[in-house]
């Protein structure tokens, strides 16, 4: 199995497979796991996992051998995963319907089961974490994890989701707001303090 | 004298630096004098900050996460590698696409010194006919590939169960039909096609499993593979999916039929 990255790419884009299958065997976790952030179910994140890797064959005379491999293939999973999120407007619809005041109701009635020591065990806030997130609608959920986690513009991300840069802003305002109404109850508990890690990210 | 508090959006996009410079300043400044917009956006903070990628895409993968995926990938690989060379070395496709350009140019020259009467268009056939044929065609190849799914998992399903079991030739085959199977159900959910692409789903997990399995697995690996089958009963889906599937098929040619009459 050839050592670095760089060194399987060179003997993949010469035909070498299992060049290329270690480059799988290395990268389809972490890939697996934007895709899961941007998608939100495991299906669909396997077939961006599969569409990532095989653009990634197609492409790998393009790819600059001085570039990280790793990044190289993050782009396209973004680009795979908005894709597959843009060809499906239908899901869209019904998560938007979504009441934001019977979300909060509901979030809220929820927080009032566990008790403050079992707020304090991360796996518990994890849960909520990822019950939140699969609330979101789609476009809400990829247009956060843009601004979240990839650290894009507003800019960048009305132009990937193809959406006017007001109904961008509006699906992260709408996604803040929804992860604010399930966590808040959690973080107003005293016990629960000591959870918080304040990413600031524009100090006021 | 009013006081213009900033309102959770405003906060959001302070948070991530997405404020023009002015409105930057102005936040800062209310922030640095304003208790209520600085508990406001304590709050936020706290709650932004605990939402890390761990916590968004906490799903555990099994050991196998990688052979899997390579099972599924390595067979669109190999039509990707054979694609070009083959398709200029066996079909007839280049040498039909040459013979084209040569009548054309020929019929050209031939048209432009006879001069004959320009002969009526021909008709194209219509968008509804070609809908009809596609869809046949469609329907004919999801139901041969059900049937060639429902075969290996019947002989998986039926096998021996003892020792170490030989699975190379439903390997093999299992091989070829998870690409093919990919197709298919992708086609059904952008069509909208829910059961079909539901069941097409279960047979791809059961494939690919397969498909990344060695050659010879031991009693207890296959057990787990007929509980996956047999546990879901996706052989009696997949009967029933290939009889609509037989239906529609039969329907569709009817249809054609009836136009043609």
């Amino acid at each position: 199995m050839p050592q670095t990255d760089a060194a399987a790419v060179a003997l993949a884009r010469d035909g070498d497979s299992e060049a290329f299958r270690a480059l799988v065997e290395r990268h389809s976790r972490a890939v697996f796991r934007l895709a899961h952030r941007m998608t939100g179910n495991a299906t669909d994140a396997e077939d961006v996992v599969q569409e990532t890797f095989l653009k990634a064959y197609r492409q790998l005379s393009r790819f600059e051998s001085r570039a990280n491999f790793g990044t190289w293939l993050h782009r396209i999973a973004i680009n795979c995963s908005i894709d597959l999120i843009r060809s499906r407007p239908h899901r869209e619809a019904a998560h938007d319907s979504t009441d934001l005041e019977q979300f909060g109701a509901a979030e809220a009635a929820d927080a009032g089961r566990p008790s403050p020591e079992r707020l304090m065990l991360s796996s518990e806030v994890q849960e909520r974490i990822t019950s939140a997130m699969s609330a979101l609608s789609q476009m809400e959920r990829a247009a956060f994890v843009l601004r979240h986690f990839e650290g894009q513009s507003i800019d960048e991300i009305s132009r990937a989701l193809g959406l006017k840069t007001n109904a961008a802003k509006h699906s992260i305002f709408r996604a803040v707001r929804k992860m604010r109404l399930a966590l808040e109850p959690f973080m107003t508990q005293p016990n629960a303090e000591g959870l918080s890690a304040p990413g600031t990210r524009a100090e006021g | 004298m009013t006081i213009h508090h900033l309102t959770e959006d405003d906060l959001v996009l302070h948070y991530y630096g997405e404020m023009t410079g002015a409105e930057e300043a102005a936040a800062a400044a209310h922030l640095g004098t304003c208790s209520a917009c600085r508990r406001e956006y304590t709050q936020l903070q706290r709650v932004l900050g605990v939402i890390d990628e761990r916590s968004v895409s906490d799903i555990d993968l099994p050991p196998s996460f990688e052979r899997t995926v390579w099972a599924r990938l390595e067979p669109d690989l190999r039509k990707e590698r054979r694609g070009w060379i083959s398709w200029l070395l066996t079909s007839p496709a280049p040498l039909g696409l040459a013979a084209a350009v040569i009548v054309l140019v020929a019929g050209s020259f031939y048209a432009g010194r006879v001069l004959s009467p320009p002969s009526p268009p021909v008709a194209a056939p219509s968008t509804a006919a070609t809908e009809q044929i596609r869809e046949r065609i469609l329907l004919v190849d999801l139901g041969d590939h059900l049937d060639r799914s429902q075969m290996v998992l019947v002989e998986l399903v039926s096998g021996e169960d003892s020792g170490d079991i030989d699975i190379s030739a439903e390997r093999a085959r299992a091989e070829q039909l998870v690409a093919d199977n990919r197709l298919y159900r992708q086609t059904a959910e952008q069509t909208g096609d829910v059961a079909v692409s539901d069941l097409l789903d279960e047979i791809e997990r059961v494939l690919t499993e397969v498909a990344a399995s060695p050659e010879k697995v031991s009693s207890a690996d296959l057990a787990e593979v007929r509980r996956r089958i047999e546990s879901g009963d996706l052989l009696f889906k997949v009967r029933v999916v290939s009889s609509e599937v037989r239906e529609r098929r039969k329907e569709t040619l009817q249809r054609k039929t009836g136009q043609r009459s």
